[in-house]
């Protein structure tokens, strides 16, 4: 059932590095991550690879693949041809540190930037009334398992450095989108989406949706809803009026 | 000594899953100056992958439950050996601690009436576990992770901790490396909250993440505290079985809670053969009457499929070994047939993407094949119940590596629960202790921190001829073969000779390339704190001659009474584990009553 295959890694740090050649050991079901440790185990014992659960669920072990942003633990071999060699390396839009790992602070970074949730009071009961229906909204971005693929793939980041300081990216768009249709939440993040996170440069090409692992529709429920909250706020005449006549909102 | 990087916390938390996040917010709201330590990216620890929800007895659905009942339920899930104190503190703040994640912006399943959903799981009288589909582990790690991220608490990610610290018995800090760059971490601190999670990596098939080394069991041992009921091991009965790479993954208990059966290769719904005795009479006796429980939960009786995971786990062992299992060595798990494709999708959405994904099965047509995987120890470090502090005075443990709450064996939603009241309680008491010292705080000597870089240095230095990956894999074939879910007298013997072998090799280990980001060194360190662990439950096991809960002896097939009465404890001596035994504290009257009635 196994049989030999050709995979190409890219080795190296900071400073160099280049696709390194391996012949592998694969068997039948195996996914990239599986071929990744055993090529740590029998050739490459330094071979730095983050993962964690291997299961889909902590959104670790994210790297390229054939160029490809993918988990590579939900890669599955029999997705490619036996013969065909297949590539792997770092995430681009994020530095590396070495191999297989890149230095995603950035996106912790961004994290930090985002007010925090902010409830209303309870129900003289003591408890939260929410319907099924208004939570679902949330829901879907809180599926959300962090692997940072929509945020390498977003062309406004990825060959731009010069953009990061200005751009929250995909990930952090739903998380403004969930805070914002949260039943309980009571903070208004329209301008900070806007000013602070720069949800103006997304251009909805919608890349970050197409490789989500989780399917979250990120450009359609999200960016989208959010920036058509934002040009309300910014273009509604009557609310422009109000800001300048009560120097409310910014 | 000019290589150590040092920072000064009053309280520093080793592990960022559920207790370790829980717990660094409380010492932080206490106002200690507070640190938390991963071995991973923040928001990745294992209890993201904790599928079904977590107990408390909101009474949402059932107003008649309460903590009586959810503690009634969790001591005879345990088999009467869990620490009443914490059982019972466990029953009592889990509600709360559950509304308290909804106010930092938990997004839970609701009822109709708008309240937070509570799902039925095994071992539950009433259907108490608030839920998110079968993703509640990602909801509250988010959740604890968006709180201590707004309060500003100071993470450390990707460092590991090698060695406790401590000055005069008492605890000093924390000593450990970067992983990215291999640069070394002094944390002065004098408080020290172990939430480092299990030990399933010794295991070949588990459902545990790489980060289960029980670094946190062996760090206590090694500073002088105690573990307790190590030789509980908790096979969940649901893991995947096939393909290989998947072996081990989870498959949530919520697929019997919302209407799976286990069937044999016959066809058979084999649970009914498996009703023991204890849980007789609040078991159905009969496939109809197991079907309409699912309707009317009043007046019927629930399905042996819902029994404690000890139980339905040995079922599956068995029945696989009498030659009516699936086609990859395990049962089968049919949800397909009993439910509608929409429902499932619905109620098990990340189910059937895994399998989907994983194993290229549609769980909404057919049946999964399923077989017991290594999923949670029971067994820890012995702690005071209301404040979580072991033995060792600083040192405290919450959670997973905590020993005592769930006696020999855990149900399923008592884990997210036991982290958020245990988490917290940690954290208060830790925070007030550090503030108790006033300038009085041990200080790590020197030298010791010299030995500590010395050691974690050797699989560099020394010309050995061991390969750190493959004593991983001996280790986990030697206990998965001789220490895991039926076990025999002569085979754990065999178990502990074999481990003091691998103590030897374990000093050979020798690793290739340079101290950064270097997978293989990390794992040679990991193996000291894995070899400990795995001696600690096989001696445990070869301690206690019965079977109860998560330890089944096939040379003593039933409980003791007299062993029931006992804990069996672990504790470092020359370089081993030495075995004692001591007796349970003893439950007051008011409690005991609650289990004379039905």
């Amino acid at each position: 059932m196994g049989y030999d295959l050709q995979l190409r890694v890219w080795r190296g740090d900071a400073a160099k590095g280049d696709f390194i050649d391996f012949t592998v050991e694969a068997e039948e079901g195996e996914v990239v991550l599986d071929v990744l440790h055993r090529l740590q185990a029998t050739q490459a014992g330094d071979l730095a690879v983050r993962w964690n659960c291997k299961a889909g669920k902590c959104g670790s072990c994210s790297m390229e693949v054939n160029g490809h942003p993918r988990l590579s633990c939900m890669t599955r071999l029999s997705d490619f041809d036996r013969a065909e060699t297949i590539s792997v390396s770092p995430l681009r839009t994020f530095p590396v540190i070495k191999d297989l790992v890149t230095d995603v602070s950035f996106n912790y970074e961004k994290a930090k930037e985002v007010p925090a949730f902010a409830p209303r009071p309870k129900d003289p009961d003591g408890t939260y009334r929410m319907m099924q229906e208004d939570v679902e909204r949330g829901q879907e971005f809180r599926k959300c398992i962090e692997c940072w693929l929509c945020q390498n793939t977003c062309h406004v980041i990825r060959d731009h450095e010069e953009n990061k300081p200005a751009f929250a990216g995909p990930r952090y768009f739903i998380r403004y989108a969930e805070l914002d249709m949260h039943p309980l939440d009571t903070n208004d993040r329209r301008t900070l989406t806007d000013k602070q996170a720069g949800i103006g440069l997304c251009n909805i090409t919608k890349c970050c949706t197409e490789v989500c692992p989780e399917g979250i529709k990120i450009t359609d429920n999200g960016i989208i809803p959010m920036k058509e909250r934002v040009a309300d706020r910014k273009y509604d005449p009557l609310v422009w009026l109000g800001s300048k006549i009560f120097r409310r909102g910014e | 000594m000019t290589d150590i990087e040092r920072h000064a916390y009053d309280v520093v938390v080793i592990g960022a899953g559920g207790a370790g996040l829980s717990a660094a917010i409380e010492a932080h709201q206490q106002g200690a100056k507070t640190a938390i330590v991963c071995k991973s990216l923040l928001g990745k620890a294992h209890t993201v992958m904790a599928e079904g929800g977590i107990a408390a007895s909101l009474g949402n659905l059932w107003p008649e439950d309460n903590w009586q009942v959810h503690f009634r339920d969790t001591m005879r899930g345990g088999k009467m050996l869990n620490h009443w104190r914490m059982a019972q503190l466990h029953a009592q703040e889990a509600p709360d601690r559950v509304l308290e994640l909804e106010e930092w912006g938990a997004l839970f399943d609701r009822t109709g009436d708008g309240l937070i959903s509570q799902r039925d799981f095994g071992g539950h009288r009433y259907a108490r576990l608030a839920h998110v589909g079968d993703r509640t582990g990602l909801e509250m790690i988010r959740t604890l992770q968006q709180r201590a991220v707004q309060l500003g608490i100071d993470v450390f990610m990707e460092c590991t901790i090698t060695q406790l610290l401590a000055g005069n018995g008492r605890i000093a800090g924390a000593f450990g490396y970067r992983r990215e760059s291999g640069q070394f971490l002094c944390f002065e601190a004098p408080a020290v909250i172990l939430a480092t999670g299990g030990v399933g990596k010794s295991y070949k098939v588990t459902s545990n993440s790489w980060e289960y080394t029980g670094d946190g069991h062996a760090l206590a041992v090694r500073a002088g505290g105690t573990l307790i009921n190590m030789e509980f091991v908790q096979f969940h009965p649901t893991g995947m079985v096939w393909p290989p790479s998947v072996r081990g993954i989870l498959v949530t208990e919520s697929v019997r809670g919302d209407g799976g059966v286990l069937r044999n290769s016959e066809g058979e719904r084999f649970m009914f053969n498996y009703i023991t005795e204890y849980f007789k009479a609040e078991t159905a006796d009969s496939e109809e009457e197991a079907d309409r429980w699912y309707e009317d939960k009043r007046n019927n009786r629930r399905p042996p499929e819902l029994l404690p995971r000890d139980e339905v786990a040995r079922a599956i062992n068995a029945e696989v070994k009498a030659g009516r299992g699936s086609p990859h060595g395990g049962v089968f798990l049919d949800i397909a047939s009993r439910r509608s494709a929409d429902y499932i999708r619905k109620r098990l959405p990340s189910m059937y993407h895994q399998f989907k994904e994983l194993a290229d099965v549609d769980i909404t047509a057919e049946a999964m094949e399923v077989g017991p995987t290594c999923h949670y120890v029971m067994g820890g470090v012995e702690v005071d119940p209301d404040s979580q502090a072991s033995t060792v005075s600083g040192l405290y443990a919450a959670g997973e590596v905590a020993g005592g709450m769930h006696g020999s064996n855990r149900l399923g939603g008592n884990s997210l629960s036991d982290l958020l009241v245990f988490g917290r309680r940690a954290g208060t008491y830790a925070a007030e202790y550090a503030a108790s010292l006033g300038g009085d705080r041990p200080r790590a000597s020197e030298e010791e921190l010299a030995g500590f870089e010395r050691t974690a240095l050797a699989p560099f230095s020394e010309e050995g001829d061991e390969n750190p990956y493959a004593l991983h894999k001996d280790l986990q074939d030697l206990m998965q073969g001789l220490v895991g879910i039926i076990r025999t007298g002569e085979e754990l013997k065999q178990a502990t000779k074999q481990l003091d072998e691998m103590k030897e090799r374990v000093r050979r280990v020798t690793v290739e390339g340079g101290r950064q980001y270097n997978p293989g060194w990390h794992l040679a360190l990991d193996l000291h704190n894995m070899l400990l662990v795995s001696e600690s439950i096989a001696k445990a096991a070869l301690e206690r001659q019965e079977s109860r809960g998560g330890h089944t002896r096939d040379d003593y097939p039933t409980a003791d009474p007299e062993w029931g009465q006992l804990n069996v404890i672990c504790r470092e001596a020359d370089g081993g584990i030495e075995i004692s035994t001591q007796p349970l504290p003893e439950m007051p009257e008011e409690l005991k009553a609650l289990f004379e009635e039905k």
